[in-house]
């Protein structure tokens, strides 16, 4: 089936992504460990603006820049030169963004997603490497703000500002981009993205052929989809009623879930952009194929291995290395039992009470399932027990075998069950003969014996199995 | 040519009020510099790659190690608007 895209609807993403697993800013050796500390203590006279400080640049951060370029499959620039965005604004207090320009350290990729109609390629602009400014918190609510308040932490962080192409048809679509964003670069390990402000999201959104107008504060991937699903119905109101879409930037109000327009004065020959004079050109495409050589293996591909090496369906693939973690966590315990059981485990079972809870994957021990599977598998547990053990450990901890004797989980020992039988055949002798008269029903009474015997603890069906097994034996 | 309405928006961008009476008089200073440069143009550098750095150096890096920060009393010496650590300014939009 082919997606018509009725409305003409055409998305393209810019995403912030911090570097925050560098150990220092782009610019200057102040740490990008502040999440927790006083405002203005990860600062120096670089990431201040003082005037006569000196920037140099992290070249462990250029690394990443070209790490993230080769997973995107971007080229990589033989050369590039920072250049000065200007613009007065207190949250970079140089009146400058030092930012890359005409020529990105990363151009010309792409990323494949789960389309409304199966595969479909997003493309990559370009990737650049720019600082990140300090953080404004206004005093009281924005409308009403008495000031603003400005911590400088942030500023000179590392950015990658990766840009797409419009190549997204639906919000869903561009969800399901950003997902596969996050994921890459988790395999990257170049960031943490579950620290505050780690991926920034403008959107880009035309309908009908339309200009495009531009969403910026978007504060999540929840926020992305749902600021597209809100500026589309207003373009298209709009459209239907006469009017004419203008490029403008629109603000999205998380609370109420709209898009505002925002009155800027500044165009884009505004900014004023030249060479940044303080920093020498980054000649660095001879060190890509280095690089290249050391990418881990990235969502794709371990998916594909996945299919080949544990024989799953896609879906379960798909499922178990959207995220790294899971990922290694299902290698971890794929190592110890069978992979095919542990694929059901890990990706429906106990996924499903972690989603349930809002909870990821580190909220479980790899060797606990190893157990719960060894204890189903090993028919000393049902499995709904073992499903029993999971929330049990999710919601009150414990471990996975004094769970299992607490609560009396454990399957009657075989030879109980194997006395009871027997016990039952002597001692239900009417029984015994309707039933091999040919009353099929017979055998039921002296399946609710055995299980009396056993305290319901027998598996039934084991229990009539043995049962039929053993009366003919007998006859 | 640069006119007196451009001298006003270069100025509000640098945040820098010009006088009303003296932007026509920068607007001509300004014009005389861009034509005094303007000469430049007549050199034919077809063939002459963009020079982007004064200097024939590339890549000049820093590891990626941890240097000391500034404390935060020194970080805000030079403002007496500050509030909990913060630099403090009038209401920004």
């Amino acid at each position: 089936m082919v997606y018509e895209n009725p409305d003409g609807v055409k998305i393209g993403l810019e995403v912030h992504v911090q570097l925050n697993k560098l150990k220092t800013k782009l610019f200057c050796g102040c740490s990008t460990d502040y999440h927790n500390d006083e405002p203005n203590t990860h600062v120096c006279p670089v990431c201040l603006g003082l005037p006569g400080s000196l920037p140099v640049i992290n070249e462990r951060a250029v690394e990443f820049a070209i790490r993230i370029g080769l997973a995107l499959s971007c080229e990589i620039v033989e050369q590039t030169q920072f250049h000065r965005k200007n613009y007065y604004y207190p949250d970079l207090p140089k009146g400058f963004q030092t930012t890359q320009y005409d020529y990105p350290i990363a151009s010309k990729g792409k990323v494949i997603i789960e389309g409304e109609d199966g595969e479909r390629v997003i493309r990559i602009t370009r990737a650049h490497m720019e600082e990140d400014p300090g953080r404004l918190q206004h005093i009281g609510t924005i409308e009403k703000s008495k000031g603003t308040l400005i911590n400088y932490n942030r500023s000179g962080m590392t950015l990658i500002e990766i840009v797409s192409e419009p190549d997204m048809r639906s919000p869903k679509e561009a969800r399901r981009y950003l997902d596969k964003l996050r994921s890459i670069l988790d395999y990257l390990d170049v960031f943490n993205g579950d620290l505050e402000g780690a991926m920034r999201v403008d959107a880009n959104v035309s309908v009908f052929g339309g200009e495009r107008v531009e969403i910026k504060n978007i504060s999540s991937f929840k926020g992305a989809e749902r600021a597209l699903l809100y500026e589309i119905m207003r373009q298209k109101n709009h459209v239907r009623r006469g009017g004419e879409i203008v490029m403008e930037t629109r603000h999205f109000d998380e609370a109420r879930g709209v898009t505002i327009s925002m009155r800027t004065k500044e165009a884009e020959h505004d900014y004023r952009y030249f060479p940044e004079p303080d920093l020498v050109p980054l000649r660095v495409a001879e060190r890509a194929p280095e690089i290249q050589k050391a990418l881990p293996e990235l969502p794709d591909a371990r998916r594909e291995r996945f299919l080949r090496q544990y024989e799953m369906s896609n879906m379960h693939a798909r499922a178990l290395t959207n995220e790294i973690k899971v990922a290694d966590f299902y290698e971890d315990v794929a190592g110890k039992v069978n992979p095919k059981d542990a694929a059901v485990w890990v990706a429906d079972i106990l996924r499903g009470e972690l989603n349930y809870r809002d909870l990821g994957i580190d909220a479980f021990a790899a060797k606990d399932i190893v157990t719960i599977i060894e204890l189903v598998t090993e028919n000393r547990i049902t499995e709904q027990s073992g499903v029993e053990v999971i929330r049990t450990i999710l919601d009150h901890g414990g471990k996975p075998q004094d769970i299992v004797k607490d609560k009396g989980l454990l399957k009657v020992e075989d030879d109980i069950v194997a006395k009871a039988v027997k016990e039952a055949i002597a001692e239900n002798p009417e029984a015994v003969t309707d039933y091999l008269g040919g009353k099929e029903k017979s055998l039921n009474f002296v399946v609710g014996k055995v299980m009396q015997k056993t305290k319901g603890r027998a598996d039934a069906r084991e229990v009539r199995e043995r049962l039929v097994k053993d009366l003919n034996d007998q006859s | 040519m640069i006119t007196k309405e451009e001298v006003e928006h270069v100025g509000w961008l640098a945040r820098i009020r010009i006088d009303e009476t003296k932007s026509d008089a920068y607007a001509g200073k300004l014009n005389s510099v861009l034509d005094y440069f303007g000469q430049l143009d007549k050199v034919d550098t077809e063939d002459v790659p963009p020079t982007y750095h004064v200097m024939d150096i590339v890549n000049v890096f820093r590891k990626d190690e941890v240097t000391e920060s500034m404390p935060q009393d020194a970080v805000l010496s030079n403002t007496e608007y500050r509030k909990e650590g913060n630099f403090k300014t009038p209401k920004i939009i």
